[in-house]
């Protein structure tokens, strides 16, 4: 059962997906990862805008391939979120309402994802050739010299995604396991 | 005495770098293939189906398997009866340089580690590993490796009292660790003995070896089928999401070590386990 959903993406959105929700998501989304991460917080510390309003908006944290000529995009799966973990709840606590990556977050970020009600979507690793083939468009809108690491506004279509962390604090990690290893023992 | 030169060796870590990067390995994809006919939950069989797809999609259209081309980890062997006209290792790394530069290949490698980590822009250096064999060939083994499952390695200098309960523990350990971060299924090498830097060797170089191959000592060779069973009963599964496919092979290498000691090192890649050879 696959639920769609577009951006701008709202906390009545967030409130609707559960861990375990497959979606397909459409619409302008934002890439971000280490390096970029470090200069936005260090930007909002300084009390100045940020390169984009992140407001009710989705970061994706990758560093896509280069474009071949004729492509608007190269290879471009998700990196591990838990380097941005440091970042995320003074992202979440400005609006931010959604994160694309793969991998474990910690507590705090799931305590800032309750209070903000924002949702954690796992991209799965490694599959950058398919992934990139759903963007649309990409436009570096700051920090060029961080190369892949730059901040890029991407139009994406039906981005498949799956719902890690929800904005109730559930985990797929935890739950996927768990339902695994339950089923493996009723069978026995 | 067989000369091979340095134009030679920059046009094939070019290819290598790129092939690598395009094309899964034959054994790779087929255990791929096959853990997605074993599972059974809707939600790890349609990761293994997007996986399957995205190393199709890859090969055919000539892009990046993923966006972390890695960084280029070479292991050559060359033979005590090769010349090399110039300095091998600036051959390797010019044919790193272009073989980044013209695939289109993402670029990953800051200078220094800690305070200034620039880009330096061409994916160099390339992490290079030398073996000296007898006779005229020059094999060279490319290998980039992503850093989401390389973080996820690990060492670990045991004690022989700690035995085979130890190494599994410590092995079991670290795939929990690794978790989804790792971009699993996994494809995991051990490396058990040698020195603390060897013991790390070993461990890549188990994960590089044929998936479905074995350790010629049986008590090994079982070694490394209850480890893989017992990975992939954890459940993390592919992407870690659930499921039966956390692991897609373990292969351990050993070597002899000292009286007071038991290294032992895990080394985790993810299903893009890349590599290609050439044979000169
Ligand atoms: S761990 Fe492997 S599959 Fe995952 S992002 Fe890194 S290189 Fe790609």
């Amino acid at each position: 059962m696959m639920k769609t959903i577009t951006t701008p993406f709202t906390k009545e959105d967030a409130l609707k997906l559960k861990a375990g929700d497959q979606v397909l998501l459409s619409g302008t989304i934002y890439t971000g990862r280490d390096a970029a991460h470090k200069r936005m917080v260090a930007l909002i510390q300084e009390g100045k805008p940020l390169p984009f309003d992140v407001e009710n908006q989705i970061i994706y944290y990758v560093g896509p391939t280069p474009a071949k000529p004729g492509h608007v995009f190269g290879s471009g799966g998700p990196t591990t979120s838990g380097r941005m973990d440091a970042y995320a709840p003074t992202m979440l606590s400005l609006g931010l309402r959604g994160m694309i990556g793969k991998g474990y977050r910690n507590e705090n970020v799931k305590k800032a994802m309750i209070e903000y009600s924002g949702v954690y979507f796992g991209a799965i690793g490694g599959a950058g050739a398919y992934i990139g083939q759903c963007v649309q468009s990409c436009e570096v809108i700051a920090f060029d010299d961080l190369g892949p690491e730059a901040i890029r506004r991407l139009v994406v279509k039906d981005f498949p995604l799956t719902v890690i962390i929800d904005a109730y604090g559930n985990d797929l990690y935890e739950i996927g396991r768990k339902a695994y290893l339950e089923e493996k023992n009723n069978g026995k | 005495m067989k000369t091979i030169s340095q134009k030679t060796i920059i046009q094939e870590v070019k290819r290598l770098c790129q092939e690598a990067n395009y094309e899964l390995p034959q054994d790779v994809y087929q255990a791929l293939r096959q853990a997605y006919d074993l599972e059974d939950s809707s939600l790890s069989k349609q990761t293994l189906e997007v996986l399957n797809k995205n190393a199709r999609i890859a090969k055919e259209t000539s892009s990046p398997i993923c966006q972390d081309t890695g960084m280029a980890c070479v292991f050559v062997e060359i033979g005590q009866d090769v010349h090399v006209e110039g300095s091998l290792s600036e051959a390797i790394q010019e044919g790193v340089r272009q073989g980044y530069e013209a695939g289109y290949l993402r670029k990953s490698v800051v200078t220094d580690p800690m305070f200034d980590r620039i880009n330096t822009k061409d994916n160099t250096p390339a992490i290079i590993n030398y073996d000296i064999v007898e006779g005229e060939q020059l094999k060279i083994i490319v290998a980039p490796k992503g850093f989401g499952s390389e973080n996820m390695s690990q060492v670990k200098m045991l004690k022989p009292s700690d035995g085979v309960e130890g190494v599994k523990d410590f092995v079991l350990k670290v795939i929990h660790d690794a978790g989804p971060n790792a971009c699993p299924p996994m494809v995991i090498g051990v490396g058990i003995g040698g020195s603390f830097d060897r013991v790390t060797l070993l461990a890549k170089k188990a994960m590089l070896r044929e998936i479905g191959s074995h350790h010629p000592d049986p008590r090994y060779h079982d070694l490394e089928d209850e480890l893989l069973e017992k990975i992939n009963q954890t459940g993390i599964g592919p992407a870690g999401y659930g499921g039966k496919t956390t692991a897609l092979s373990l292969n351990i290498e050993t070597f002899p070590t000292h009286i007071a000691g038991m290294p032992v090192a895990v080394s985790i890649c993810c299903h893009v386990a890349r590599h290609k050879e050439v044979i000169l």
